[in-house]
């Protein structure tokens, strides 16, 4: 049951505590970016739903471009983090 | 609705099926004999598992579901789309790293590390088999959905045949989902999707014409219907007493036609499907079959009204279809259940002509139509279903396993990127499969779960067939991945470290193995039990539990240092149980699963995330701090 082998070693990465730190610090910082503009849809959508259903932009109405928005800030934000996140320089993986 | 198979298609089926099964089976074997799937990690490219993140996490629920949420309701559909998605962020900036970093695979396997306590692996072995067991489900129904217009089973039938399949090569052979045929798959789930989505704008939207527009005639003179020659209104007695409809018998053929009335002295077409008592099934009035003298529901999808007063749009572009559809009136089906005299139940299906305005704006489905109210309690179940969808990606016990295949944090965190890259364009897709859907006429409005593949028959049966063929071995993909997961639970973390049972291997691999029959044999009924459901809400509700059992524990572990084993193990089991128990006590299960009436619910709202999460913190901190403070008094006791 090769799936289920849960305990096979792992080969662990060396990496130095400041560089986790500032990743750390990195990732969190992004994540608080991205609640506040989910919470704004959540927010717009409940509290403003007339506002959710005018049309915004192109003629789309606001729920749509805003729920766009949210699909491509995800990947604009993760590509933020792979181009600003550190790596170790003495310890790579193998 | 019956469904016609054809030939053509079940052979396309059948050849891709077997041809994935083969390639996984060969993968699989080779994988075994190369240190397991897991230690083989370093060598798969970051690229390669991303699109792998994909196929794992697109599994039939993301495309059955959602398309067919976004047909039958509108935008509503798409918020999960949002929510899915963005969970990843959260795996992403907050779990996945530090999780790597301790060096385990799952969330057991990291609390077990850090304190290796009795009470966590129970808590954490149970939990993992409640939030696999109602993930398996909306997998099994969607798994039916998808053999009954392909090969013309009822629904039941298609359900066994994948619990039989899976459970079959589970036991056998010990199939490993390997990173290749997840990727195969993603790969050709997001090519067939831009396929359709391309074909749907070159389409356009078009109105019925010929018979599919008298078929479903609206706005008929009342006088026309009940003063037709033969035509006998009915009393309105038991079920159908107080209710909008009126239905007619033809004196001539003694069949019922059921309208339902649509302003003043106007009368709607309405379709009915009746359950009678001894079993037999009358689809609008006629015994339900394909044969002489029988009928069936009429397919529905159709434009009431296009932007100009137009017949057809012609092709149009992605932005020029969505202004198009949000201008546009288009017939959407509500239902009612009617208790008749006799014992038997009728479901009348009626047509809601709905303006693009109120469709494409959240709120737009029965479940969530509450957040346009003005009462803040009201807009709870919406709030919480967008934060179980936020929190629950993090949390299921299968997704975080692929962040692992990779060599190090740097192709880890590129492989997320593609993997949010390819899962977000395929969700933008959606709504333009979903929306296509809507007006294909080709819709059944007993079932949504079929929408995007009867979407793909509206094209052709070739399309319909690869299409069903590649949701089909993604459904056959997740379960058994999720059957091996429940069984390893309960083989190795229950059986083994938890009862301290002495097994060897042969045994262990035995045990897991009846836990495998076991799990597949409770899959199959539960998902026959829940065969009318969305099952892109099931999937919701298994995030709901994932999100509230794991995550409080999760994040606190990584991020709060006075966290007790105690805290965890308590957090764990009340976040499991409470939002269980809030889902089985739910309006939508009272209707859906046990046919009562759901105005008897016992929880206000459907989704328990926004009651359920931070209860799993409070108690959480609580214990933590209760059991804390115990510890340092007895160490300075000491």
């Amino acid at each position: 049951m090769g799936g289920l082998d849960f305990k096979a070693p792992v080969t662990q990465e060396q990496e130095e505590a400041h560089v986790i730190a500032y990743n750390s610090r990195l990732g969190l910082a992004l994540f608080a970016v991205y609640v506040l503009f989910y919470g704004g849809f959540m927010a717009l959508s409940a509290f403003r739903p007339e506002v959710m259903g005018r049309p915004f932009m192109g003629g789309v109405n606001l729920s749509v471009v805003y729920g766009f928005a949210l699909i491509v800030a995800a990947l604009v934000l993760a590509l933020l983090y792979l181009a600003a996140s550190r790596k170790s320089p003495a310890g790579s993986a193998s | 609705m019956i469904h016609a198979s054809s030939g053509v298609a079940i052979a396309v089926f059948l050849a891709f099926v077997g041809a994935v099964l083969a390639i996984s089976f060969y993968l699989g074997g080779k994988a075994k004999s190369a240190q397991g799937y897991f230690a083989a990690g370093g060598g798969i490219h970051w690229a390669v598992n991303g699109i792998a993140f994909a196929g794992d996490y697109l599994s039939a629920a993301s495309f059955l579901g959602i398309c067919g949420m976004i047909a039958f309701f509108g935008y509503d559909g798409f918020l999960y789309s949002i929510g899915y998605l963005a969970g990843w962020i959260v795996a992403l900036f907050i779990i996945a790293e530090p999780m790597k970093r301790l060096g385990r695979y799952t969330f057991a396997d990291a609390l077990d590390n850090k304190f290796n306590s009795r009470g966590i692996k129970l808590a954490a072995a149970i939990s993992t088999l409640v939030v696999s067991c109602f993930y398996l489900i909306p997998q099994m129904v969607g798994a039916g959905a998808l053999v009954t217009p392909l090969l013309g089973f009822p629904h039941w039938v298609g359900v066994l045949i994948v619990g039989c399949v899976v459970t079959l090569i589970v036991t056998t052979a010990g199939m490993v989902s390997t990173t290749w045929v997840q990727f195969i798959k993603g790969s050709a789930l997001v090519a067939l999707c831009t396929l359709m989505t391309v074909m749907i704008l070159a389409r356009g939207v078009r109105m019925p014409d010929g018979e599919a527009a008298t078929a479903l005639r609206r706005g008929v003179p009342a006088s026309e219907v009940t003063g037709a020659p033969g035509a006998v209104v009915l009393p309105e007695e038991g079920g159908w007493a107080g209710k909008p409809f009126v239905r007619v018998r033809d004196e001539a053929t003694g069949m019922v036609s059921v309208w339902r009335k649509s302003g003043e002295g106007m009368l709607d077409v309405a379709q009915t499907l009746t359950v009678m008592p001894d079993g037999r099934r009358l689809a609008n009035g006629r015994p339900q079959g394909t044969g002489p003298g029988q009928g069936d529901l009429i397919p529905a999808g159709q434009a009431a009204r296009l932007p100009g007063g137009v017949k057809e749009t012609g092709p149009l572009g992605p932005v020029g279809f969505l202004q198009t559809m949000q201008d546009s009136e288009i017939v959407l089906w509500g239902n009612e259940k009617i208790v008749e005299a006799d014992g038997g139940a009728t479901t009348v299906y009626f047509q809601k002509p709905t303006t693009g305005k109120d469709f494409m704006a959240p709120g737009s489905s029965p479940t969530f139509r509450k957040v346009r109210s003005e009462k803040l309690g009201d807009k709870l179940d919406f709030l919480s279903l967008m934060l179980a969808l936020f929190c629950g990606t993090a949390s299921l016990p299968h997704i975080l396993i692929r962040y692992y295949t990779v060599k190090d944090q740097i192709s880890a965190r590129k492989s997320t990127v593609v993997g949010i890259a390819a899962i977000g364009f395929f969700y933008v897709l959606t709504l333009y499969l979903g929306l296509g859907a809507m007006t294909s006429g080709t819709l059944d409005v007993t079932d949504s779960n079929m929408s995007a593949p009867l979407l793909a028959r509206s094209f052709n049966e070739l399309l319909f067939a690869i299409i069903s063929a590649v949701a089909f071995t993604t459904v056959l993909g997740t379960v058994s991945g999720l059957i091996m997961a429940a069984s390893g639970a309960v083989a190795h973390d229950l059986m083994t470290n938890y009862l301290k049972m002495k097994m060897d291997d042969a045994r262990k691999v035995r045990a897991a193995k009846v836990a495998a029959v076991c799990v597949g044999a409770l899959a199959i009924v539960l998902g026959i039990l829940f065969a009318k459901m969305n099952v892109n809400f099931l999937v919701g509700w298994a995030f709901n539990i994932a999100a509230s059992a794991n995550l409080p524990s999760l994040v606190m572990l990584l991020f709060w240092k006075r966290t007790t084993k105690q805290g965890i193990t308590a957090a764990i089991i009340v976040g499991m149980i409470s939002s269980l128990t809030w889902i089985l006590l739910s309006a939508q299960a009272f209707k859906d699963v046990y046919g009562l009436d759901p105005a008897g619910a016992l929880v206000p709202f459907s989704q328990p995330a926004i009651v359920t999460i931070p209860l799993g913190f409070l108690v959480l901190v609580v214990v933590s701090l209760l059991t804390g403070r115990k510890e340092q008094l007895a160490e300075a006791a000491a």
